[in-house]
């Protein structure tokens, strides 16, 4: 007899194959199964994928967001340059626009029809006005109000005025989104270990001879429990694809509907499924959850079979 | 090899199985153990292969106190005693190889070394050549021959028996029993419980007798050795 470790990986294949086998052998059953297990899987898996498609197809929504700072009339041009020059300095600022006074007169003649009412004026009432878009990664709620204090404080600007709100408001929405996807993973986690567990505690109960008859001739618990783990974590694997190839079949199905909306909006955007890395993580936690599902049931069921117990 | 010593067995329903049984079988020696059918025939093979523990009293296998052996030392004791059962207990979904070859997979043995024990224990029952049928597919006879190739190709030191030729006819038990024989020739300590004295007494075997849960013969007290069982 030998207990090197050859062996010990002879054993781990020899539970593999037989599980692999076991599920080979019941192909309805198991399809069902990985079925239930994908769909359970593929649920958070497809929020995910949704909310980053949602963020990406958003991403110049940061360009929406900005700050205008309106300075007193009386502050030269000369001096509004120099601050648009420190605004750019500024850590966070993307990009900062000098909109002089002139300017802004001259758009306001072209655009509101009333060119011969402002030929009446005596002066140019309108001020010069810094029009700031924050850097991608500072477009949030926090920053930007951090830059408005920031411009606030300065004596040559008169008001502070931050546009897009409605941007932050979408972008607490995503993040809503994203944890109520953190929740529905972990519940939906739960419900691939419930499934996986009943589906090896029935296994052990159909299997109770073998198991008698191994544990009669000298098989440990140990031994005995390895192909029922073997059998949940292929399952958790096998579930693990199922929910990949639902999202990226639900994926090519929306596709084209996604892309007409885009266009309609003049964006060439595109629907992205889920990545390698995404799959890695989702075999690995479908594998993990399996393993879980079947190790609890193995360890509750197992111990009351016993070959005098018949 | 084998003794119990002032042995009880009581069932969680009530049912006293055994009550006071003191018997030894020697190392290398081949008994029967016979009496009628609920005696306390199965009850003492369960015991001897710890299926069961005893309410009261020791029983000492291969050196081993078995009556408070710890848990996690019950697997490496049932490898040293191989049980032949009259319903053989195979595996009706695996071929004749996979059955015989169940004890040296938990074992962990080799698979060369698998490969070799199992076509010799096949060889040793006459069914050398069936290794990838089915057991279905074998008689009840061959059955049974594959359920002792199982239980002897480990090379356990004890061999039982229960009712091995219950479901025999006379020709098959006889090749049955002669199997029995010629591992008993070369060293293996035989315990065979039977209801079928006819086999016992032409046999011309010592035989225990056992009758209500009870030693009715064939094991006189005087005989019993002095129990230094390991703990």
């Amino acid at each position: 007899m030998s207990f090197g470790p050859v062996s010990y990986l002879v054993r781990h294949a020899h539970a593999l194959v037989s599980s692999a086998g076991h599920l080979a052998r019941a192909p309805i059953a198991t399809v069902f199964t990985v079925v239930v297990m994908g769909l359970a899987l593929a649920l958070p898996l497809g929020l995910d994928v949704l909310v980053r498609n949602v963020r990406s197809a958003t991403d110049d929504f940061s360009g929406a967001v900005g700050i205008s700072a309106y300075l007193h009339t009386g502050v030269s041009e000369q001096r509004a340059q120099q601050l648009a020059g420190t605004a750019r300095d500024r850590p966070g600022v993307g990009t900062v626009n000098l909109i002089t006074a002139d300017q802004a007169l001259a758009q306001f003649r072209r655009q509101s029809g009333f060119g011969a009412a402002l030929d009446a004026l005596q002066g140019n009432p309108l001020p010069h006005v810094l029009a700031i878009t924050p850097a991608a990664e500072s477009a949030n709620p926090a920053d930007m109000e951090s830059l408005r204090r920031y411009l606030a404080a300065w004596p040559e600007v008169e008001s502070v005025q931050l546009d897009g709100a409605w941007v932050a408001r979408f972008n607490a929405i995503l993040n809503l989104l994203r944890r109520s996807l953190l929740v529905a993973a972990g519940l939906l986690g739960l419900g691939v270990v419930a499934v996986v567990g009943n589906t090896i505690r029935l296994e052990i109960q159909n299997r109770r001879a073998e198991i008698e008859v191994t544990k009669l001739v000298g098989g440990t618990n140990g031994f005995v429990r390895r192909p029922f783990l073997y059998t949940g974590a292929l399952y958790g694997l096998l579930g693990g694809l199922a929910a990949w190839l639902v999202v990226e079949a639900a994926l090519h199905a929306l596709a084209p509907a996604a892309a007409q909306l885009a266009q309609s909006y003049g964006s060439r955007f595109e629907l992205a499924g889920p990545n390698l890395m995404d799959l890695k993580w989702l075999l690995g936690i479908g594998t993990l959850l399996g393993w879980l599902g079947s190790w609890l049931a193995a360890a509750r069921h197992l111990a009351r079979v016993e070959p005098g117990s018949g | 090899m084998i003794t119990f010593q002032a042995v009880a067995k009581r069932y969680r329903n009530g049912r006293e199985a055994l009550a006071n049984v003191s018997l030894h079988v020697a190392p290398g020696e081949m008994v029967f153990l016979t009496g009628r059918s609920g005696a306390g025939k199965s009850t003492v093979l369960k015991l001897i292969a710890l299926l069961e523990r005893p309410t009261r009293g020791q029983v000492v296998v291969a050196g081993e106190g078995t009556a408070r052996l710890p848990a996690r030392r019950v697997p490496a004791f049932r490898r040293r005693v191989g049980v032949v059962f009259q319903d053989h207990r195979l595996l009706v979904d695996r071929p004749v190889f996979d059955n015989v070859a169940l004890p040296l997979i938990v074992a962990g043995s080799s698979l060369k070394e698998i490969g070799k024990r199992v076509r010799a224990a096949l060889d040793q029952v006459g069914l050398l050549g069936s290794e990838r049928v089915r057991p279905g597919e074998l008689s009840v006879g061959e059955q049974q021959r594959v359920g002792i190739a199982r239980a002897i190709v480990s090379r356990p030191p004890i061999l039982i028996a229960d009712e091995p030729t219950g479901n025999l006819d006379p020709v098959l038990a006889a090749e049955v029993m002669t199997l029995f024989r010629r591992l008993n020739e070369v060293g293996v300590t035989v315990l065979v419980a039977t209801h079928d004295l006819h086999l016992v007494k032409e046999s011309g075997l010592r035989a225990i007798v056992i009758e209500n849960g009870r030693i009715a013969g064939g094991e006189p007290e005087a005989a019993l050795p002095t129990i230094e069982a390991r703990r």
